[in-house]
Order: structure tokens, then sequence, then C-alpha cells
């Protein structure tokens, strides 16, 4: 196995569904400003795929770019995390994802930048940025849904206990998590859990909500077995290049 | 035979696409032009990663400087870099009052992270100068900026992001 393709294709595809899911709130934002900035969090998503899955395409050396990559993979192909592939549901629901996220992608990003890697480190300084602003944004309104109405309050805990079993998989550690820290690529991701419950329990306590009881963990991403929201987004994200395949803009 | 210096003053004359008063050297964007006897080595670098003005930047540096290099029988090359990640601290003070003048409030310094930690900076109306305004969303019209509006003028008006 190429770990190291492996392990740019994570990264790679975590950025690039969630990408892909925050722009389909185009035009469907619950007031302009949101639509707005959840478009923009999908763009800064998309171009960090973008850099993620060049520099994969390059680890793998059979003439893949990005592109190629992300328009002409099967679902068994895809290595995002399901918490990434959860539906959009209402705002709260894309809130609660996004949130789950940014706690992840703060501190990995943090520890990809101390990579031994130049070309990974290079992409995590710069991502860095961007993922705390993002973060900023969903915390702030995790924090005002939670705390709001009691309507507000009940919704984005349902939120919660719906998106919560999926984040198990942002964890997830094997081989390939083990060769890029033998490596020096980048930390296995069982090492970020502590800084991401830090900042889970932090806000959940602000925004008055609840941690659900344990519940088992959904795993499975990272090896290819994903849901089936999956396809549905696929199938609408890669119609137009698998029919006309040389189609320019 | 044109040196460095000469190409930099040429990428000059290239505006950035989504602010139009700033061109993309004052704008750090142009970060290496590198000269060797048979090509020009041009290095960019993104705002922010998704910017999509990054193509339209190097398709506009091409244009401009492909025939002038083809003259000198050299070959021109535009790269995307990533390192060292793009700042606001690389607008330079007369940036910042060609952005104000063109109706966007110019980034702090952000040496300051008050952006970024969750504290809002005060921010100055480019309309009226006034520093009683608000943040409206953290997200504006691209992904460079966030959106304001003044509580004196009552104007909306977009702010830099500091990064």
């Amino acid at each position: 196995m190429n770990t190291r393709f492996e392990y740019l294709l994570r990264l790679g595809d975590d950025a690039l569904i969630l990408g892909q899911q925050l722009g389909l709130w185009t035009g469907h934002g619950p007031v302009l400003e949101e639509d707005i900035a959840l478009t923009n969090i999908g763009l800064d998503q998309i171009g960090q795929a973008r850099a993620w899955l060049s520099l994969a395409g390059k680890a793998e050396n059979q003439g893949r770019d990005e592109d190629r990559l992300a328009f002409h993979r099967n679902q068994e192909g895809f290595r995002n995390a399901l918490l990434c592939e959860r539906p959009n549901g209402h705002f709260g629901d894309t809130i609660v994802r996004q949130f789950l996220f940014d706690a992840y992608a703060v501190p990995l990003h943090a520890a990809l930048a101390q990579s031994n890697d130049a070309e990974i480190a290079a992409i995590a300084l710069k991502s860095a940025k961007e993922s705390a602003y993002h973060l900023r944004h969903s915390r702030a309104w995790l924090v005002r849904l939670g705390d709001g109405t009691e309507e507000s309050h009940e919704k984005v805990q349902a939120s919660l206990d719906l998106m919560l079993p999926f984040a198990g998989d942002l964890f997830f550690s094997d081989e390939v998590t083990t060769a890029a820290t033998d490596e020096g690529w980048g930390p296995d991701p069982s090492d970020l859990r502590a800084d991401w419950e830090a900042i889970l329990s932090d806000t959940l306590s602000e925004a008055q909500l609840r941690r659900p009881d344990a519940v088992p963990e959904q795993i499975g991403g990272r090896q290819g077995r994903h849901t089936e929201q999956l396809s549905f987004l696929l199938a609408e994200m890669q119609v137009l290049p698998r029919t006309y395949p040389d189609a320019k803009w | 035979m044109r040196s460095a210096d000469d190409w930099l003053a040429l990428l000059q004359e290239v505006p950035d696409p989504e602010i139009p008063v700033l061109n993309i050297v004052e704008m750090g964007i142009v970060r290496n032009v590198d000269c060797q006897e048979n090509g020009v080595l041009v290095n960019i670098t993104p705002t922010y990663m998704g910017c999509p003005a990054m193509d339209a930047i190097a398709d506009d540096i091409r244009d401009k400087l492909t025939p002038l290099a083809q003259e000198e029988g050299r070959k021109l090359q535009v790269d995307l870099v990533y390192a060292p990640a793009w700042t606001t601290d690389w607008l330079s003070d007369g940036a910042k009052a060609k952005l104000e003048a063109y109706g966007i409030a110019p980034p702090g310094r952000t040496a300051d992270k008050r952006a970024l930690n969750g504290e809002a900076p005060s921010v100055r109306c480019p309309l009226c100068k006034s520093d009683h305004t608000e943040m409206v969303s953290l997200f504006g019209s691209t992904a460079c900026k966030a959106h304001y509006r003044c509580h004196d003028c009552s104007e909306p008006f977009d702010h830099f992001k500091c990064i």
C-alpha cells in the first residue's frame, strides 16, 4: 500500500466532501449573511482539497491530478470521514457537523504545520489560518443556538445527538496513520482527540448543550466503507466531468 | 534582457481582479521573480486557499508577460506556492490607504490576532471614518473580506480580514 498517498487522500477527501456539501447551501442559507458564510467556508475547503489531492496525485505517481481524483473515483475509493458525508439537514445540523469538524481541523493543521515534509507543512500552515476562522464561526453559532430559544436549543441538541457518533471516524488509526507518525508527516489522529474533546466540552458547556450518552461510534470512511449519502453526493458532483470527460470551462 | 526588477515593475501593472485599485505586487500575491538565461519564473501565493481569482491572476500574468519573454527568447512560468503563507501584514501602508479610499476598511496589524481569537477588532468606517461600527458577518463578498456596518452613516461596508 502507498501509505503516503492514502494519508493525503484522507486529508483531501474530508475537505472535498465537506466543501461540496457547504456549496449546496448556495441560495438556501437562512439569511443572506449565512448563505455567504457557509459557501465561503466551502470555498476554503475546496481550496484545501485541491492542494491535498494535488499532492496525493504526486505521491501516487500514476498521472492522476486533483481533478481526476475528485471526479473519477467511485464511492469505495473515497477516504473521507463519515461525519463529512452526513447530509446538510437544517442549518443547526450543518453547524454541528461543521463545529465537530473544525474542532478537529484546528489541532490537526497545527500538528501538520510541524510536519517534516515541507509540502505538507506549507499547506497546513495556510489551512490553519482558515480553520481557526471557521471554528470561530461554527462555535459562535453553536453557542447562539444552544443557548438560544427553547426551540433552537432542542433542535441543535438533536443535531448533536445525530452527528456525534459519526465524528469517531476522524480519529481512526491504522497502518496509514502509523506510517504518518513513523515518517513524521503528521500526527496520529488519536493524538488529536484530547484537543478536540477540550474544545467540545468547553463549547457545549457554554452552549448549554448536553453531551449525548456514549453511543457506538460509526467507523468506516477511511477504509472506503461509506453511507449511502456519499453516492448521491458523488453522483451530483461528478456527473458533468464523467458525462463529458474532456469538457472545459 | 530585462532584470528581475524590470519584470517586477511590469507585474505592478497587473491589477487584482477583485480589488482593481491594488496591483498584485502590492497585494503580496507575487512572492518572487527568478530570472534565468532561458526562463522567467514568477511565484504567486493565494490570499485564501480557495481564492477563485488565482487562475485569473495567473492568466493575466501570462497574457502580459509571455510576449515580452518570447522577445528575449525566454520561457515564462507561473507557479503557485503556499509557503510562506500569505498574511495581511504584507499589505503596505500605501496599499491600505488605497483600500480605504476604495471603500474597503483595511486590515489592522495582525500581529494582534484579535480577529482570529474571537475578540472583535475596532474597524473604522471607510466612508465617514467613524469607529462606531459593528460586524454583521465574519464572511463578506469575497473570501478575504468580512461584512460590517456603520452606526453613524448607516452604510454597510467590507472589511479586509486580518490573517
